[in-house]
């Protein structure tokens, strides 16, 4: 095993994992902080109250670190698929270069702009109008997310395309079945929704935190119900959109499916749901589980009846399927212990935010609000700040470690993508300094979040960054 | 090579033109912080001419890679696994600078803003001459196999002709950025931007003829291409003369356009010297072409329709940023 580790295949795959992980952390945060801030800027503009502006103001700097680390992580993603996976790039660049360009064009350039305009035009606008660009900004984040998950629905699920038999390379046929994927409009919801959950359920945390440092009430406390709303929304939909992208991948990608479930043989109708269990990977068998009968019917096809196909059974149909082409030797298996207990942090994780969401809106209800008595619930939510992350990195290793062995389904195997060219010294040396890096901003970003919850929504306007970026930070003692 | 696949070679250059001009003086801004500034103070005003607009300058450089990854997926592919350590730094380079903006407006104490401030420098210093260093050792052919794997040694990386390469993107790009400082800056900090570039042209000559020496002898452009290649460099030299005077006599507004086409006649100048290849192979054999590397035609065209709807568009609202926030920044104390 330790020899298997240090191959340039296992050194990629980790190098992928990891800065795409890293990456999508900020990603989410991003896009749910902004749709938060230009919630709080536009009830500024129709109720003119000043906390309103303090709010957005306030905020967006939660929303702005999250931004900044988000675009430059981002620019790894790019380079990395013609750095890391040139035969991935070669094979599938027809299709998958494409979506990244437009991504570009309509997506990152309005995000930039109008987010570099936003941030500094607050004295040259009248209100009305300066929430538009903040509009903007989350719109074409929002937008970016459409594309690049059409291309990653691509990797899932191929379609719109031709192999070229001189090439071996695949070829583009429609563009517009590219789009239609219906992968994508599974896959596109749950994660929008999630990074909504994602922003407003970490601005919901950091003002229980807030509360709970006995900071400012009133901002805190509207700051909080304003978030928690649309983590609640939000959250039911993420769920909602994940039922959808369940159903689909039952037969789309039965192995994945089986793997989240720890099913090897086919379950009897109606079948029960593994809440937790033990699962031996070399036997190939579930040792201890506790089940909730009727429950995976349910999931599975909303009935009480209904059986699901097990692992052993569609290794042999991938077998008869693909033997031809790839081989007899392929492992069809994945990663069963990881897909199992991801999808139970995660759903468990979606399940808690919807609860916790409940029961901070009805203790802080107008007509009765016992909130700051909760200690317990402040202690929650402020906990909760966390969990999103979690949530999230276990939905993308479910999707992206059920694809195994493929890194395009059913046409180019991990193992064929990665670049000739790589070696395991450069690899370790870049996953080495990559780690570093990210754990070295990773750790100011988490750092400088706090300390702007620490220093209170009444230093917010002070530490404006028209200001710091002018001379003006001089006279309030920045440069003490 | 189809209409289209010509089409798509310009719109790689121009993408990556762009992303020279602007991020360009983004670069040689935050290279002034240092050899510019006298204290942190002036180093944020500095840096805050440039606030809004460093990342939407960025997106050039993520446009003309998916650009690339679109039209010509080869060649994509080959350059950027073949170039892997030096784009790795390039990263690197550009992380340190990206995160730099937002966290030095919450430095809480000097040590702090000091290690942003260093950041941005040490980011805007290395990655123009990475790039440049990557584009100048390309076009003098590197090893490459049929499959189109380009195996570069470190002589194939760094080589000295490659190191001059880097250094004068830097170089130009320092002085495009202080050219944009003194449209952006007021008092002191104008008068000695313009006075520091006005200077710096002087070492800017010995770098431009030893990069058109070396061209001559490490590339077959003049060979290929005799007269565009000898059009351009002259048009360089011109360029450079004009943009001197211009600062000299205080037109900082020409000074500004001719240090930015100056870099964008350098991409004019490789790709026109790369025409019909996209990458240079030791063995002629293997060289990458226009006509092989490209997506399909399909790809193409439909690449082709959306670009010819967005760009017009990107180009009005992004020029419009510029316009909105027009506002010279001053450091108070001066004013």
């Amino acid at each position: 095993m330790p020899v298997l580790l240090m191959s340039v295949l296992s050194l990629s795959r980790f190098q992928f994992a990891m800065t795409t992980l890293f990456h999508f952390l900020y990603v989410p945060l991003s896009i749910g902080t902004s749709l938060v801030v230009a919630i709080m800027e536009t009830t500024y503009v129709f109720t003119k109250k000043e906390i309103y502006l303090k709010m957005t103001k306030f905020w967006s700097k939660v929303f702005l670190l999250s931004f900044a680390v988000g675009v430059v992580t981002g620019i790894i993603q790019e380079f990395q698929f013609g750095m890391n996976w040139s035969n991935y790039s070669r094979f599938m660049g027809d299709i998958f270069g494409a979506p990244l360009a437009i991504e570009a064009l309509l997506a990152f350039f309005l995000e930039s702009v109008m987010l570099g305009v936003w941030m500094f035009t607050w004295d040259t606008f009248k209100p009305s109008i300066h929430v538009i660009f903040i509009w903007l900004t989350w719109f074409a984040s929002a937008l970016s997310a459409l594309w690049i998950l059409a291309a990653n629905a691509f990797m899932q699920h191929p379609v719109g395309f031709m192999i070229n038999i001189k090439t071996g390379r695949a070829r583009l046929t429609n563009f517009w079945s590219v789009l239609e994927n219906p992968q994508l409009w599974r896959e596109f919801p749950h994660v929008l929704f999630g990074a909504f959950t994602t922003g407003a359920m970490v601005i919901a945390g950091m003002a229980a935190f807030g509360l709970i440092w006995k900071q400012n009430h009133e901002f805190h406390m509207k700051s909080l119900r304003i978030a928690l709303l649309v983590a609640l929304l939000s959250s039911v939909a993420t769920i909602a959109a994940g039922d959808l992208q369940t159903r689909y991948i039952i037969n789309d990608q039965p192995m994945k499916f089986a793997a989240t479930e720890a099913i090897y043989k086919d379950t009897s109708s109606p079948a029960s749901w593994r809440l937790v269990a033990l699962v031996d990977t070399k036997d190939k068998k579930v040792t201890e589980s506790v089940d909730v009968p009727y429950l995976l019917s349910i999931l599975s096809y909303h009935k009480l009846s209904g059986s699901v196909k097990g692992m052993d059974e569609i290794n042999k149909e991938l077998h008869a399927k693909y033997d031809k082409k790839f081989g007899k030797d392929m492992n069809y298996y994945v990663p069963v212990k990881t897909l199992f207990w991801s999808f139970r942090v995660m759903s468990g994780g979606g399940v808690f935010i919807v609860l916790i969401c409940l029961l901070g809106l009805f203790f802080s209800r107008r007509k009765k609000n016992t909130l700051l008595k909760k200690k317990w619930l402040l202690w929650g939510l402020g906990f909760s700040t966390f969990l999103p992350f979690i949530v999230n990195s276990c939905g993308w290793l479910i999707t992206e470690m059920g694809r195994y062995p493929w890194v395009v389904y059913g046409l180019q195997t991990v193992s064929d993508a990665v670049s000739p060219t790589s070696t395991v010294a450069g690899l370790l040396f870049t996953n080495i300094v990559y780690f570093l890096l990210f754990s070295f901003i990773g750790v100011f970003m988490f750092y400088y979040s706090r300390r702007v919850l620490q220093a209170g929504p009444d230093q917010a306007d002070q530490n404006n960054e028209d200001d710091v970026y002018s001379s003006s930070s001089l006279k309030k003692g920045a440069y003490n | 090579m189809s209409i289209f696949q010509f089409l798509w070679f310009i719109v790689i250059a121009i993408l990556f033109a762009g992303f020279l001009f602007f991020e360009g003086f983004d670069f040689g801004v935050g290279m002034a912080t240092r050899f510019l500034a006298n204290n942190d103070r002036e180093r944020q005003t500095v840096l805050g001419a440039i606030a809004p607009h460093w990342d939407g300058n960025e997106v050039w450089l993520i446009t003309a890679g998916g650009a690339m990854f679109a039209s010509f997926p080869l060649w994509y592919a080959s350059l950027f696994s073949g170039y892997y350590i030096l784009l790795f730094l390039t990263l690197i380079a550009l992380i340190f600078r990206g995160v730099s903006f937002e966290f030095v407006t919450h430095a809480e104490n000097s040590f702090q803003r000091s290690l942003w401030l260093w950041s941005n420098f040490f980011g805007s210093l290395f990655s123009p001459f990475f790039l440049g260093m990557m584009f100048t050792s390309l076009i003098q052919g590197v090893p490459m196999d049929a499959q189109g794997n380009v195996w570069a040694g470190f002589n194939v990386v760094v080589n000295i002709f490659s190191v001059i390469g880097g250094l004068a993107v830097t170089y130009l790009s320092l002085i495009h950025g202080l050219h944009f400082l003194s449209l952006r800056t007021k008092n002191s900090l104008h008068n000695r931007a313009i006075n520091m570039a006005d200077k710096l042209y002087w070492l800017l000559y010995p770098i431009l003829i030893l990069f058109v020496v070396f061209s001559i002898f490490k590339t077959d452009f003049y060979e290929k291409h005799f007269f565009s290649s000898l059009l351009i460099v002259l048009i360089v030299v011109l360029l450079t003369l004009w943009g001197h005077l211009s600062i000299h006599f205080n037109h900082n507004g020409r000074a500004f356009f001719a240090s930015g086409f100056s870099l964008v006649l350098i991409i004019a100048f490789i790709f026109n010297g790369l025409f019909p290849r996209v990458m240079i192979s030791n063995n002629s054999k293997y060289d990458l072409l226009i006509k092989t590397a490209s997506a399909s035609k399909l790809t193409l065209e439909i690449m082709t329709g959306i670009l010819v709807v967005l760009l017009p568009i990107v180009l009005i609202y992004f020029f419009w940023s510029y316009w909105v926030q027009r506002n010279r920044r001053s450091d108070s104390l001066s004013d």
